[in-house]
C-alpha cells in the first residue's frame, strides 16, 4: 500500500490561525500536500474542512501563518495573480456548482472559452475528450437540471480538469451520492490523478473511500492536525480520537453530548434562563 | 413601552435601509468597470437582451394596448364635457410619452425581468455558481452581472417606446372605430401639441433612468442575497417592491424638473 | 443556429423599439415641418398675444407653414414682437395680415395669416403690419359684465 512519495511540496501550510466571526476555526495548523499525490484532508463536520480549502483557493485570507501553493503566499497575493494562480487549480464543489443556463458541453467549455482563445473545432475536441475520461460524452447536450448528483459531480470534475490544472480540490466528493456513483467518484479522481500528472487534494469524512485512495491522510480536530500518515497508518494507530473517527464510534474523545449543565439539574430547573 | 420599542424598530429600519443604499452605491462602483468589460462581449449581452427584453415585450405590447384604449374610453368621456373630445388624440399621446410609456414599462420591467434577474443572480449564489467561477478564475462581474445590467438598461427605453406606439394605436383603434372621432383630426391634433424635444425627448430621458436604477437595484439584490432559498425569495420582493417606488418617486422629482423647463 | 435564431430576434427588438421611437417622432410628434425646409423670419408686433407660446404653428388657410421662433417685448411701445418663421416656397405679399387665433375653446394658440394684394412680397426680416392680437375669453366677459352694469347704473 506504500506509495512513492515525493518530498517536493506543492502545498504548504504553516502555523495557520483563522478564525470566523469570532468562532476560532484553525489554531495551529501546520501540514503539507506532496506533489503527484492524493493527499485527504478528513474531520468531523465543522472542523474547517472546507474553510481550508477556501483558504488554499484564496477566498479567505489567514489571520496569522501562511497558506502556499506551488510557491506563492496565496492570502497576499493581488487579485490578478490570484487569478492567474486559480487557472491552474481545480475546485470541485460538493454541489457540482455547474452553471444552470448552459448545457454540459458547454459548462465544460466555459473555462477554455473564458481564458483561451482556441478554435472552435479545438475546443470541441477538448471538451469531448474531458468528457470521455469521465465518460459522459453522451451526455454532452443534457442540462445540469437533468443530470443526477453522481452525474453533476462529474461534468464539474470534467470542467475541473478543462485546463489540465496542476492541482485539483474535491470538496466532500463522496457526500450523497449511491453506492456505484461513488466507487465511480473514488475510481476518476485516482485515475485522473496518475494519468495527468495532477495533484489532488480531498476533503472529505468518509473513512472507507478516503482509505482507499489517498497516498497521505492528515485529520483535522480542534482546530490542529490531530493525527496524520498513510491509510495503514492510520488505521493501526490506538490514539482515541483517531480510532473513534476512523471506526465511526459515537462517543469517546469527541463526546455526544454538546455542553450543557447536568441533565438533572436542567430538568429541575422550572424557568427558563 | 411599547411606543419607544416602535420608535427604535423605526431607527433600526432607517439605519438598515441606508445601509443597504450605502451598499448598493458601493457595489455599483465595483461594477463600473466590469460595465466597461462587458462591452466588448456584445454577445452576452445580446443573450440576455433576449431573455430579459424580449421575454417582457408580450406584456409590454398587451398592457400598452390596453392602457392606450382606456385611456382613450375615460378621456373621450372627460373631453366630451367640454366638447373638446378632438384633442382626445392629443391627450392620450401626451399621456402616454410624457408619463405611463415610460412609468408603466418600468413598473412592468421591474416585475417581470426585474425580479427574474435578481432571481437568477441569487440562485447562481446559492447555488455556487459564482463561487466556481470564481475559483476558475473568471469574475462574475463581468461575465454574469454586467450583461444583465446592460440589457436590462437598453431594454427599458425601447420597451417604453414600443409601448407608448402601442398605445397611441390602440387609442386610435378605439377613438376612430368605436367612439367615430375622425382619423385625421385625432393625428393632427396630436402632431400639433406633442413636442418631440420635451415630451418623446422627456419620456425617453425617464425611461432610459428608470432602465438604469431598475438594472441596479436588480442586479445589486441578486448579488447581495442571502445565498439561501429563502434569502433569494426575499431579494426578489425587496427587488420589485424598491424598483416600484425609486421609479415613482424618481418620476416625480423628473417631471417637476420637466414641467419646469430644462 | 440556436444562436443565429437568438440573434435575429433580439435584432428584431431594437429594430421595434427604434421604429416606435420614430413613429413617435414622425407621425406623434411635430418634427416633421421644422426641418422640412429652409425659412425665412419675419416680425409681427400685437397688443397682446394670449398665451400664445414659442414653436406654436403658423398657419395660412388653416395649412401649417412655419412657427413661432421667438417672442419679446418692444422696449418703447410695450407691444409683443413675435419673429415667425415660415417656409421659404411660401411667399407672402406685403400687406397680408396676421392673426392670434385658437384651436377650440380652450385648445392651443396659434398664428394665423391672411395674404393681401400688393405686389411686393415680404422678406426675411420684413414686418407684417396688420395685425389683430388674440381674443381673451375674460376681457370679452367682464367687458359684457361692465356693459351691463353701465347700462343698468343708466336707467336709474
Amino acid at each position: 500500500m506504500e506509495r512513492p512519495k515525493s518530498t517536493d511540496p506543492l502545498v504548504t501550510v504553516r502555523d495557520l490561525v483563522f478564525a470566523r466571526d469570532g468562532r476560532p476555526i484553525f489554531r495551529d495548523l501546520n501540514l503539507t500536500v506532496a506533489r503527484g499525490s492524493v493527499t485527504a484532508i478528513m474531520g468531523g463536520s465543522g472542523t474547517g474542512k472546507t474553510t481550508l480549502l477556501n483558504l488554499m483557493g484564496g477566498r479567505l485570507t489567514p489571520d496569522r501563518g501562511s497558506v502556499e501553493v506551488a510557491g506563492e503566499t496565496v492570502g497576499s497575493l493581488p487579485r490578478k495573480a490570484l487569478f492567474g494562480l486559480r487557472r491552474r487549480m481545480g475546485m470541485l464543489f460538493q454541489s457540482g456548482a455547474l452553471l444552470t443556463d448552459l448545457d454540459v458541453f458547454e459548462n465544460v467549455a466555459f473555462p477554455m472559452r473564458e481564458h483561451t482563445r482556441l478554435p472552435e473545432s479545438l475546443i470541441h475536441h477538448l471538451v469531448l475528450m474531458k468528457l470521455e475520461l469521465v465518460g459522459l460524452r453522451g451526455a454532452r447536450h443534457l442540462f445540469p437540471a437533468e443530470l443526477s448528483g453522481g452525474m453533476a459531480r462529474r461534468v464539474a470534475l470534467a470542467r475541473a480538469i478543462a485546463l489540465d490544472p496542476m492541482m485539483v480540490m474535491y470538496d466532500e466528493p463522496f457526500a450523497g451520492l449511491d453506492p456505484i456513483s461513488m466507487g465511480v467518484i473514488v475510481k476518476l479522481i485516482r485515475e485522473l490523478n496518475d494519468a495527468l500528472g495532477m495533484t489532488s487534494i480531498v476533503v472529505t469524512h468518509d473513512v472507507v473511500e478516503a482509505c482507499g485512495i489517498a497516498d497521505y491522510i492528515y485529520l483535522l480536530g480542534d482546530g490542529r492536525v490531530i493525527a496524520q500518515g498513510t491509510a495503514v497508518d492510520m488505521q493501526k494507530t490506538d490514539a482515541p480520537e483517531v480510532r473513534q473517527f476512523m471506526a465511526g464510534l459515537p462517543d469517546g474523545p469527541v463526546a455526544f453530548h454538546y455542553p450543557a449543565p447536568e441533565y438533572l439539574d436542567d430538568l429541575m430547573a422550572r424557568e427558563r434562563p | 413601552m411599547s411606543w419607544d420599542l416602535g420608535i427604535s424598530g423605526l431607527g433600526r429600519r432607517v439605519i438598515g435601509g441606508v445601509g443597504r443604499l450605502g451598499r448598493a452605491t458601493l457595489f455599483l462602483a465595483r461594477l463600473a468597470p466590469a460595465l466597461g468589460v462587458a462591452l466588448a462581449r456584445a454577445r452576452l449581452i445580446v443573450q440576455q437582451l433576449y431573455m430579459t427584453g424580449v421575454l417582457t415585450l408580450v406584456i409590454v405590447l398587451v398592457s400598452g394596448a390596453f392602457v392606450g384604449m382606456i385611456l382613450a374610453l375615460q378621456g373621450y368621456n372627460t373631453l366630451v364635457r367640454y366638447d373638446a373630445q378632438s384633442s382626445l388624440g392629443l391627450l392620450v399621446a401626451l399621456s402616454l410619452t410624457r408619463e405611463l410609456g415610460p412609468v408603466l414599462t418600468a413598473l412592468l420591467f421591474a416585475g417581470r425581468a426585474g425580479s427574474a434577474l435578481t432571481a437568477e443572480i441569487g440562485l447562481m449564489k446559492a447555488t455556487e455558481q459564482l463561487d466556481g467561477m470564481e475559483m476558475m478564475a473568471v469574475d462574475p462581474l463581468p461575465r454574469v452581472v454586467a450583461p444583465r445590467f446592460w440589457a436590462g438598461w437598453i431594454a427599458v427605453p425601447l420597451l417604453a417606446m414600443i409601448f407608448s406606439a402601442v398605445g397611441i394605436l390602440g387609442a386610435y383603434v378605439v377613438a376612430v372605430g368605436d367612439l367615430g372621432l375622425d382619423g385625421g383630426v385625432f393625428w393632427s391634433q396630436m402632431q400639433s401639441g406633442v413636442s418631440v424635444t420635451n415630451d418623446i425627448m422627456g419620456g425617453l430621458v425617464k425611461s432610459v433612468v428608470f432602465g438604469f436604477v431598475v438594472s441596479w437595484i436588480a442586479v445589486f439584490e441578486g448579488y447581495d442575497a442571502k445565498p439561501t432559498s429563502e434569502g433569494v425569495s426575499r431579494a426578489t420582493t425587496r427587488t420589485v417592491v424598491s424598483s416600484s417606488l425609486a421609479i415613482l418617486a424618481l418620476d416625480f422629482i423628473m417631471t417637476a424638473f420637466m414641467l419646469r423647463g430644462l | 443556429m440556436q444562436a443565429k435564431g437568438m440573434e435575429f430576434t433580439v435584432g428584431l427588438f431594437v429594430v421595434a423599439g427604434l421604429l416606435a421611437l420614430a413613429m413617435l417622432a414622425l407621425k406623434v410628434g411635430n418634427i416633421q415641418v421644422l426641418n422640412a425646409g429652409e425659412t425665412y423670419a419675419v416680425t409681427a408686433d400685437f397688443n397682446d398675444i394670449g398665451s400664445l407660446k414659442p414653436k406654436a404653428p403658423v398657419t395660412v388657410a388653416g395649412v401649417r407653414i412655419g412657427r413661432v421662433a421667438r417672442i419679446t417685448v418692444d422696449p418703447v411701445t410695450y407691444r409683443a414682437i413675435v419673429t415667425l418663421d415660415i417656409l421659404k416656397k411660401y411667399r407672402f405679399p406685403r400687406d397680408s395680415s396676421a392673426s392670434i387665433q385658437t384651436a377650440g375653446l380652450l385648445g392651443e394658440q396659434f398664428v394665423s395669416l391672411s395674404p393681401g394684394g400688393s405686389r411686393r412680397d415680404l422678406k426675411n426680416g420684413g414686418k407684417i403690419r396688420i395685425t389683430q392680437s388674440a381674443i381673451i375669453l375674460e376681457k370679452i366677459i367682464s367687458q359684457l359684465l361692465y356693459s351691463k352694469a353701465g347700462h343698468a347704473s343708466g336707467h336709474n
